[in-house]
């Protein structure tokens, strides 16, 4: 994954709400064994309606995308990450997320960026007049041409990560011992958790 | 370390299997159980590779095709293997059936008669077990919080990390109870009550939680139907479902292939009756619903919170107070070829879809074969499928006699996968068709681009597969 501090530019006026991971990337595109070429088929059933907002000349590499409540719910499909990084998306701005969308879109690099309301309805503004928006992690702020400025929190070990673009295999496996000794422990208290295990 | 505290059932899980808590709040959790399928999993095991990774405790996954391969028959008269036809579903086949053996996973063949959806074969098996941890590429792994475990889906870079690790770093999530009062009427299912509760608390209403579904209601539930409960807590935005577990779940697991035996079991079953919410234990929210009032419950729209009693109209966008929620649902209906004040009993249906993890277990095949028996489909209806849940599910379905009573109704018997519920295979509706489905999603697209889906219990399934339109179960002899 690759590090990332600030996604600046436009962002597209999306604005819907319960927007599942069946409509980020339908199906038919999970019969696939690799994690690219999936931006083709993003957003396919909006897509399919030529005066849709994606395909928008003036939305052409924008690197945002705000949303309404409940942006990823549904299927736990990371496709969905991967369609919206191969379709250029590095930040969604939304007042929530499913949980897993969210933690998909952390390990893959994308902002699941949280705020209010009032301040996406705000931010819907700024992009639907064409203005472009500003995202920076390291501060936590929102930042528009209008001085507008809003903050957000975000979990601080997902912040690390997608600081450091970390891999979270390589983080855990530093503390192997410490799992091995966990197991152990288990293993003596509790035999039962592995007993039906060994076939 | 004492506990004193009251702790809630979640509480407890979590607990037990904490590692090791970070600085920041983020927890490297135990993972007891994996189960693994051909969608989510190709690029995990494509990751450990590129990466010269191993996998940490290859005997706790277990891996399984379901998603998309096709419901008919697998092996031809002379019992050779009959090749899956569409070249990427092959594929992912192909990826799974190399990487678990590469990786020393344990394998469920697609010909094999403990082949299923993944979340009917965990219990089936005795592999999801009370208590444990239970993770799956797939959301509806909540489904097996019906036994008492803690089971969430993951994405597929945690797939990878639970390969390589047998751990994931996560948060902890806030508890909600659903507590629910009094009983079920007469034809009212769990399907309609977990429907319901999705309409009360909301699709997004459970983000951030694990809920516990408490009451008598819950006890007196078989271990399928606390299955199909569980199971949809991801529709109200809850990532697990819970719900203790008791001599109910005991019996249903005892000698299993792969529960814990003799005094293994002794001592499993010890632990398990120490899991539930300590009296006093606090909920971060609660939620009250009484079960007396509730009807069969279907849904209008494209979310699982779109639901209504089908004594009940379809809605006009007008009927809700949120403006974001009136211009959804006139997206919904425009969609759904629904018009407002229609009775939920006129819409009429060419599609049944009888299967899914949600409902494709044995007493999910017996509730609607008690509806069909005696009856045929409706001649409007022009499609009617049941996909049992696995293989063990179907043959034992066979010995009953339910396949008959299904074929005589005019129904198409099928092999087991998800089939119709997300159409990755070549079962779909065909778009602009409308679907009584015992599924557990209705999105825009979901079961074929352009279908039409109301989410039914298996015996509402029944009961408008034989009149051609939604309609109360409870309305037909019995």
């Amino acid at each position: 994954m690759d590090a990332i501090s600030r996604v600046s530019g436009r962002a597209i006026a999306f604005g819907a709400k319960n927007v599942d991971t069946d409509i980020i990337i339908p199906a038919k595109w999970l019969k696939t064994i690799t994690r690219e070429g999936l931006g083709e088929g993003a957003f396919e059933t909006i897509r399919a309606d030529p005066d849709n907002i994606f395909d928008a000349p003036e939305n052409a590499g924008a690197p945002i995308l705000i949303a309404g409540d409940n942006f990823g719910c549904g299927s736990s499909r990371e496709h969905a990450a991967w369609a919206m990084l191969d379709l250029g998306i590095k930040a969604v701005l939304a007042p929530s997320y499913s949980d897993i969308f969210s933690g998909n879109a952390v390990k893959n690099g994308i902002l699941p960026i949280v705020l209010p309301q009032s301040a996406i309805d705000r931010l819907m503004e700024v992009a639907k007049a064409g203005e472009p928006i500003d995202i920076d992690l390291d501060t936590q702020t929102v930042t528009t041409p209008f001085q507008d400025r809003f903050t957000f929190d975000i979990d601080p070990f997902r912040k690390h990560c997608l600081l450091g673009g970390l891999d979270e295999v390589a983080l855990t496996l530093d503390s192997q011992e410490i799992i091995g000794q966990f197991e152990s422990r288990r293993a003596s208290a509790q035999g039962w958790l592995t007993a039906g295990t060994h076939v | 370390m004492a506990n004193t505290a009251p702790r809630t059932l979640y509480a407890k899980i979590w607990d037990d299997h904490v590692v090791e808590t970070r600085g920041d709040g983020t927890a490297i959790v135990y993972i007891d159980r994996h189960l693994v399928h051909e969608v989510t999993s190709p690029q995990a095991f494509e990751g450990l590779r590129s990466a010269g990774r191993s996998v940490r405790r290859p005997e706790l996954t277990l891996a399984v095709p379901d998603h998309n391969l096709p419901t008919t028959a697998r092996t031809d008269a002379n019992g050779a293997r009959i090749p899956i036809a569409d070249p990427q579903s092959a594929a992912q086949l192909a990826a799974l059936e190399r990487n678990a053996p590469e990786f020393g996973i344990r394998y469920i063949d697609a010909t094999a008669a403990e082949q299923g959806i993944v979340h009917v074969v965990g219990p089936e098996q005795g592999f999801s077990l009370p208590g444990t941890t239970i993770v799956c590429g797939d959301s509806h792994t909540a489904c097996h919080g019906g036994l008492g475990a803690l089971a969430f889906g993951i994405g597929t870079s945690e797939v990878e990390h639970v390969l390589a690790t047998q751990t994931l770093l996560l948060q902890r999530s806030k508890a909600m109870e659903v507590r629910v009062t009094d009983a079920l009427g007469p034809g009212v299912t769990a399907k309609d009550l977990i429907l319901h509760i999705i309409g009360e608390i909301g699709a997004a209403g459970g983000t951030g939680y694990v809920i516990e579904y408490r009451g008598q209601v819950f006890e007196e539930m078989s271990v399928e139907e606390r299955l199909t409960v569980c199971n949809m807590s991801i529709e109200a935005g809850a990532r697990a479902g819970l719900i203790a577990p008791d001599e109910t779940v005991f019996r249903y697991l005892k000698n299993r292939p792969m529960a814990p035996k003799g005094t293994d079991w002794d001592a499993a079953v010890r632990y398990w009756k120490t899991l539930h919410s300590d009296d006093g234990a606090v909920f971060d929210k609660s939620v009250e619903i009484d079960a007396s009032t509730i009807a069969p419950t279907v849904t209008w729209g494209t979310s699982p919170e779109d639901v209504v009693p089908i004594s009940g109209a379809v809605p006009a966008p007008e009927d809700f107070a949120d403006p974001s929620k009136q211009a959804a649902a006139a997206k919904s209906l425009d969609y759904m070829g629904l018009t407002p004040g229609t009775a939920m009993t006129d819409v009429a249906i060419e599609n049944v879809f009888i299967g899914s993890c949600t409902n494709s277990r044995i007493e999910d095949l017996r509730s609607a074969a008690k509806v069909l028996k005696g009856r045929v489909k409706a001649d409007n209806v022009r499609w009617a499928i049941v996909v049992p849940g696995s293989g063990l599910v179907k043959m034992q379905a066979e010995e009953e006699g339910l396949d008959q009573i299904f074929t005589a109704a005019g129904f198409e018997w099928r092999e087991p996968g998800c089939s119709a519920c997300l159409g990755m295979n070549p079962d779909k509706v065909p778009a602009g068709e409308r679907c009584a489905s015992t599924s557990n999603r209705n999105f825009v697209g979901r079961q074929g681009p352009g279908a039409r889906t109301h989410l039914v219990s298996p015996a509402m399934a029944a009961a408008a597969a034989v009149t051609g339109r939604l309609a109360d179960v409870r309305t037909l002899d019995q």
